[in-house]
């Protein structure tokens, strides 16, 4: 069993994600976690997918996706050769006898205080996977009360942009009468 | 500026842009608005019964013309109703359009009268689905959709449109482009896949042509006889590919699978390269994967790339449109075979005598009733090759895929994905619609027939002159069959009771049909011949035949295509045969 990260440039149009969550769910394909947003281009959407495979090889997983008419883009996203990132906000158990504690964790990674009640502590992190892995471990000590979790986003490292790769689309003629033979 | 008028006069301009003659349908509320143009149409609408009826006529006209095949209904239970025909035609990929009404957008969403999100429940079998709630927006929805549904690997799509958006005014302005940025069939393979799947073919000594339903989509019959006589190696037609390769040729072992022939299957399971053309690897094809075809290397050519490597790997995948790959594949088949001349002799000489071995046949009843391969030899022999056959599911399918003889693609129409009851009937009338001048035979169980016969009512009333075969062996035969094998023969509801009810005959007669019986083997050709000379009306012939009649041979499912039975506890004699 493998995680691949996926990023997945799909139409900003209704019931996109519908489609997607779907075919994921009935083709029995693992997904850890899904994240949408818009891009700089608002007729685009982006999905970040982290995906599980087992079974099912990461070629046909994507080579489904691809056949969502509304799926513009697949591309899967190297660790190596991405930045990927999560946000989580967690609420935890805080007062001023271990304040102390908690801000040398939170210096340790990068964390903000974004909210504080009497005995309660709201911070804000990101980073990939492992870094918010630990940092969690790091709080547990404390008690975690309740934890708000992204999913992952991820983007290519260096210039080249996956949006680029879709703006060279060609439009199709429709036939002026009569039903075109678009198969031979 | 285009012209002004109604959002229900832009959608049926619109059918009439994308060059539709025909649809098939049943008004109601939501989507009456477009039946006031309709009316006007130049586009011959047929009233139906069902709208199941609707969609399996769709897809009997796509079947046999090739041409998008249209159905229209109302929002909730017009829509739903529509459900398992668009579940058919995806498994089977068929090119059609399917137009519901839905209820005002702003009721959308508060479970308003004869509401249901048809297109949330169609998106896992529809090729792609629209909900239009702005008339500006029809045309090109709808020229998206038969694009949609044509090009590439055909399939249905649902276009939903709000009752609102129909009755609003709108300006009609048919796209002259589409953008479908997401959407880009590869129809031509790539240079390279053609010159390896070439270089494998002169490498193999024991290759098979593998044949399913995308040649016939993709119109690429004549290239297969080319290529197959090039090669002159044993070519087998999967249940979807019947009539791509005419059943006289010397090359043809017949169809592979849980009811194939045992040299179809055999090819397939002996060989060393399977040159996989517009087929999928089914699982009624291929019985137990791991054991299928284990020393066979494969080239899959499809126009679908989700096919490639979903059930088998791919050595040599080819992605494109049939056509092309096999007229590109036959030069570089040309260019490697003169380099090295193949032999394939052995191969070719042991696959015959398996195949002279062991033929398609039948055990003829010993009570001296009616046998039901009989009757659909006599029917194949007695109409020709010419002639359109569309069968339900059941017993009576897998024999009049076996016993019917084919030549011509597009002559044989059944539901091979999906299995669905009740496709025969609204099937034959989509067909006749498309091929009026040809005879169209369903044949159909005397089970599916009690699901869909209504449609005859409309085939009456409407001038389309079908003739049924009903296969009447009291019983939901198929099922009794595995009852038989592997329930010790306990027959939980599979007695249908259908020689003493319904009266067939009567009922054919009070849907304006002509009603035949037959139950003497001596009188089925004369009444063959007496249907076959009616054209002026439908014609229902109730042929009860032998209650306990088999399917052979038969794979178990689940079970290894080594272990097929050529009868019951009878295998193939292969110690007798060298392979
Ligand atoms: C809609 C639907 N319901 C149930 C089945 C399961 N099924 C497959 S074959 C069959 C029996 C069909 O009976 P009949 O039409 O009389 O054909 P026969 O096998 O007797 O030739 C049944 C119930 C099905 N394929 N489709
Ligand atoms: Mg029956």
């Amino acid at each position: 069993m493998s995680k691949h990260t996926l990023a997945v440039l799909v139409e900003n149009s209704p019931g996109v994600l519908a489609r997607v969550a779907g075919l994921f769910s009935r083709r029995a394909y693992n997904i850890d976690s899904l994240a949408v947003g818009p891009t700089e281009n608002p007729a685009i959407s982006r999905m970040t997918i982290v995906i599980n495979v087992e079974s099912h090889s990461l070629e046909q997983v994507i080579r489904q996706l691809d056949k969502l008419v509304n799926v513009i883009h697949i591309a899967e996203l190297k660790p190596e050769e991405s930045v990927q990132a999560e946000l989580i906000l967690v609420k935890i158990s805080a007062t001023s006898k271990n304040r102390f504690d908690v801000d040398a964790v939170l210096e340790t990674y990068d964390a903000v205080i974004v909210d504080e009640s009497s005995e309660t502590l709201t911070i804000e992190a990101t980073g990939d996977g492992a870094k918010i892995s630990d940092l969690l471990n790091a709080l547990e000590r404390f008690g975690i009360r309740e934890l708000a979790q992204s999913g992952l986003v991820g983007i290519e490292r260096g210039s080249r942009s996956l949006a680029e790769r879709t703006l060279s689309v060609q439009s199709i003629p429709t036939a002026e009468s009569g039903q075109a033979d678009y198969q031979n | 500026m285009g012209k002004k008028m109604s959002g229900a006069s832009s959608l049926v301009q619109s059918l009439e842009s994308a060059g539709v003659d025909v649809m098939f349908g049943i008004p109601g509320g939501a989507i009456l608005p477009a039946y006031d143009p309709i009316f006007d149409s130049s586009i011959r609408h047929i009233l139906v019964r069902h709208e199941q009826g609707a969609g399996h006529a769709a897809t009997g006209y796509a079947q046999v013309t090739g041409r998008v095949g249209v159905c229209i209904a109302t929002s909730g239970p017009g829509a739903t109703n529509l459900v398992t025909p668009l579940a058919d035609a995806a498994m089977d990929s068929v090119p059609m359009v399917a137009i519901t009404g839905q209820v005002p957008s702003n009721a959308i969403g508060t479970d308003a009268f004869q509401e249901a999100d048809i297109r949330g429940i169609t998106m896992p079998f529809t090729k792609h689905n629209y909900l239009v709630t702005d008339p500006d927006q029809i045309p090109r929805a709808i020229a998206e959709a038969f694009y949609i549904a044509s090009s590439g690997r055909p399939g249905p799509v649902l276009v939903d449109i709000a009752k609102d958006a129909l009755q609003k005014e709108t300006d009609f302005n048919w796209p002259k482009e589409l953008s479908l940025p997401g959407y880009r069939p590869q129809l031509e393979p790539v240079n390279q896949s053609i010159l390896d799947a070439a270089a494998l073919i002169a490498q193999s000594s024991k290759p098979v042509l593998y044949v399913g339903g995308g040649a016939i989509k993709a119109n690429a019959s004549k290239e297969l006889l080319q290529l197959a006589e090039l090669l002159g190696v044993p070519v087998v037609t999967t249940l979807m590919a019947r009539g791509a390769f005419p059943d006289s040729h010397p090359l043809h072992y017949g169809m592979p699978g849980m009811h194939g022939t045992v040299g179809a299957v055999t090819a397939l399971q002996k060989s060393d390269l399977l040159i996989t053309l517009g087929a999928r690897f089914d699982d009624r094809v291929t019985g137990k994967l791991s054991t299928f075809a284990v020393n066979a290397k494969v080239i899959h050519a499809d126009i679908d790339p989700a096919e490639i490597g979903k059930n088998r790997f791919a050595d040599v995948p080819v992605v494109g449109d049939l056509k092309r790959t096999i007229a590109a594949l036959i030069p570089a088949v040309k260019a490697e075979f003169a380099k090295k001349a193949p032999d394939y002799s052995a191969w070719n000489a042991s696959m015959n005598k398996l195949r002279e071995t062991y033929p398609l046949g039948y055990d003829l009843p010993k009570d001296g009733s009616l046998s039901p391969q009989y009757v659909i030899e006599r029917l194949s022999a007695l109409t020709g090759p010419e002639a359109i056959y569309v069968a339900g599911v059941g017993q009576h399918q897998m024999w009049a895929s076996q016993f019917v003889k084919y030549e011509n693609p597009r002559t044989w129409l059944n539901s091979g994905g999906l299995g669905t009851m009740g496709y025969a009937v609204p099937a034959a009338m989509g067909a006749k619609v498309g091929a009026p001048d040809t005879p169209v035979w369903a044949i159909d169980g005397d089970g599916c027939f009690q699901m869909t016969n209504q449609e005859l009512v409309t085939c009456a009333l409407n001038n389309i002159p079908i003739k049924v075969a009903i296969i009447n062996n009291e019983s939901l035969g198929m099922v009794r069959q595995w009852q038989t094998l592997f329930y010790e023969g306990r027959y939980s509801n599979t007695n249908l009771e259908s020689k003493r009810v319904p009266d067939f005959v009567k009922l054919a007669d009070a849907m304006g049909c002509i009603g035949l019986t037959c139950d003497r083997p001596e009188d089925v050709d004369s009444i063959i011949k007496k249907a076959n000379s009616i054209n002026d009306q439908p014609v229902v012939v109730d042929f009860r035949v032998f209650k306990d009649a088999m399917v052979w041979p038969m794979v178990a499912a689940g079970t290894s295509n080594d272990d097929i039975m050529i009868a019951r506890e009878m295998a193939p004699d292969w110690d007798s045969q060298e392979l």
